[in-house]
């Protein structure tokens, strides 16, 4: 299988062995070291916070009040501002995210394509923070000026829809959100679109179906659990998102009612308080709230992971 | 069922066929043309926040950049002076992170590819992809807890092992999917002239596949020099230049940008353009030579 392995091993043998044993012990133990890291991580999360989930238990996700003078930490709304800044996000990137790599693998003129296609994944290579910076000074006052006041004229009855915006807030991360997690999707779910087999799409022409059609009666169902896979990664990205996050969702305390309201995600939440907790329970509980953001996008990872794997790799496994 | 004739339904007028079927082609055409219209319009959408970003950061940063924010550190009370201290900062702590993380991290990938068996790599290789979804900002908690708060001291060793962690699965990867595109043959003839296994692919089997190697190296260090959550607890920041000394806090770009722009001063704020527009030429220019040259290899 690999081409080193065990036989070939055996027949190089005769040279210097030690050496080569180091050498082989070497690589072994990077290979460890990288899989130790990540059940490091997770057992050193679950060891330092020990301590407020003996306190608060469950009390650490289902409260509200976030209290250090009081010491009593609930983190419900960071939790809901992190589903809520996400979802918004997975809604506006998704068809977009999903539409642009069917262009890219499909319709687009064979020069353009790859061209396309770099271009929207650099924007994947943008530090998080500068994307914050624009946020927070160009995008959130635009917003604030055009749609966000021509939403609130609309829509404003709708309690979600409820002003006054004041430019940062919920919505925006959730938009900052889309963008940052448009790369991800579309580059994923073009990889799997471009692996859809051609002889489906030139059985579907041949029978006279448009372009059209033939992706969306047999790419589509064809590629699906990749693409899910490649939301769902999507999804993970935009869940431990953080500096560009903390810039522009307004650090509100409560639980968002509306999508302008400011709120604050875990991952924001910890990035604002960690340097200014006392050490003790608030620290505790926030690496205890930063544990089940951990939870959250292994998950994530690992079922994204086995979708798209079972599209570019083929029905077969 | 079949049999059976349907009853004639009075006198119904239909077109001819040929011209219903004119008709829905007429119609499935359009919606061809609509969706792919729509596509076209999806990469657009697509494609301008990162004009966008850009365009701001190129117009507002190219104002802010001046001689003093690259020569001089901030000045120790109130505002002013430049970015020399994060400037320096990035440099030695991406240095540092870039040392410890590409020895582990292409030995790494060497192992995933040259030695373990299908068990082991499977492990390994899932382990690395699982490590680029984690939130950086909890390898920073991660780093905190062991090399920050045993001390009791911020410090840029610290900021550099977690700039480390988040490069060493980026550069496993990569080092293991380039091995995999040496040929056999080359490992075969290399063991047949009587090379040791290290040898063989210190010698042959990496510098085979060094330049995807390095760009894969290249683009972890672009994405560790943009990092700025794993830095807040560990390196923490410092207005301070410090050079060499990895005890105590540095500073960084991404921190210097963050920190300017949260505060309500038009001066920091200006200064964080500047630093934006610096750490994206950066960032972007190791993105784009890198994949420029891939991409060149792949036409060429």
């Amino acid at each position: 299988m690999t081409a080193l392995s065990r036989a070939n091993l055996l027949l190089a043998r005769r040279g210097p062995r030690r050496a080569d044993r180091a050498f082989v012990a070497g690589t072994r133990i990077s290979g460890s070291l990288l899989v130790a890291t990540l059940a490091a991580i997770a057992l050193q999360l679950t060891i330092s916070s020990w301590p407020a989930w003996v306190a608060f238990g469950a009390d650490l996700m289902t409260k509200t009040i976030w209290d250090p003078v009081r010491e009593v930490y609930g983190a419900l709304p960071f939790i809901v501002g992190t589903l809520a800044s996400s979802a918004i996000a997975l809604v506006l990137a998704a068809p977009i995210g999903i539409l642009a790599a069917i262009y890219l693998a499909e319709f687009a003129p064979r020069r353009a394509a790859p061209v396309l296609t770099f271009v929207i994944e650099l924007l994947a290579a943008i530090p998080s923070v500068v994307i914050g910076l624009w946020g927070l000074f160009i995008l959130a006052p635009a917003l604030q000026t055009t749609v966000y006041a021509w939403l609130i004229g609309a829509l404003g009855w709708i309690p979600i829809f409820r002003g006054p915006s004041f430019g940062v807030g919920l919505l925006t991360a959730g938009i900052i959100l889309a963008i940052m997690i448009l790369p991800t999707i579309v580059s994923i779910s073009r990889e799997v679109i471009a692996a859809v087999p051609d002889s489906q799409r030139e059985a579907m022409l041949g029978l006279g179906a448009t372009r059209w059609e033939a992706v969306r009666k047999v790419v589509l169902p064809y590629a699906r659990s990749g693409i899910v896979g490649a939301i769902i990664l999507g999804l993970g990205r935009a869940l431990g998102e953080t500096m560009a996050v903390t810039m522009v969702i307004g650090n509100g305390q409560d639980i968002p009612t509306s999508v302008f309201d400011p709120a604050q995600t875990i991952a924001s939440k910890i990035a604002v308080t960690f340097n200014e907790a006392s050490g003790g329970l608030q620290t505790q509980s926030l690496i205890g709230i930063g544990l089940i953001l951990l939870v959250m996008t292994l998950l994530l990872n690992v079922v994204a992971r086995l979708l798209v794997g079972r599209v570019t790799r083929g029905p077969g496994r | 069922m079949s049999g059976l004739a349907r009853p004639v339904a009075g006198p119904i007028v239909r077109p001819p066929i040929a011209e219903r079927l004119a008709g829905r082609r007429e119609r499935r055409r359009t919606v061809d043309r609509a969706w792919r219209g729509l596509a076209l319009g999806a990469t657009i959408v697509a494609v301008v926040p990162l004009a966008a970003v850009l365009l701001f950061v190129a117009v507002k940063g190219a104002g802010a950049l001046n001689p003093d924010l690259l020569t001089k550190p901030p000045k120790a009370l109130g505002v002013g002076g430049g970015a020399l201290n994060s400037i320096l900062g990035s440099a030695q702590m991406v240095a540092l992170g870039a040392l410890l993380a590409v020895p582990a991290g292409i030995l790494a990938g060497v192992y995933v590819a040259e030695f373990a068996g299908a068990q082991a790599a499977r492990v390994v290789r899932f382990a690395s992809d699982v490590m680029v979804g984690i939130p950086s900002i909890l390898v920073g908690i991660f780093v905190y807890t062991i090399l920050v708060l045993p001390f009791k001291q911020f410090n840029a060793f610290a900021g550099s092992v977690a700039l480390a962690i988040i490069m060493v699965p980026v550069i496993a990867r990569t080092t293991e999917e380039m091995l995999r595109l040496v040929g056999r043959e080359l490992r075969e003839g290399s063991l047949a002239l009587g090379l040791p296994t290290w040898r063989t692919v210190v010698s042959v089997v990496i510098p085979t596949g060094l330049t995807g190697i390095l760009s894969g190296v290249m683009l972890a260090l672009a994405r560790a020099a943009g990092e700025t959550a794993p830095l807040l607890f560990t390196a923490l920041g410092s207005r301070l230049v410090n050079v060499g000394d990895f005890g105590k806090p540095m500073d960084a770009l991404p921190v210097f940008i963050y920190n300017g722009a949260r505060q309500p001063i038009a001066a920091l704020n200006e200064q964080a353009w500047g630093a934006a527009l610096l750490l994206v030429l950066l960032v972007l220019g190791i993105n784009v030579a890198v994949r420029a040259r891939s991409w060149a290899r792949r036409a060429g």
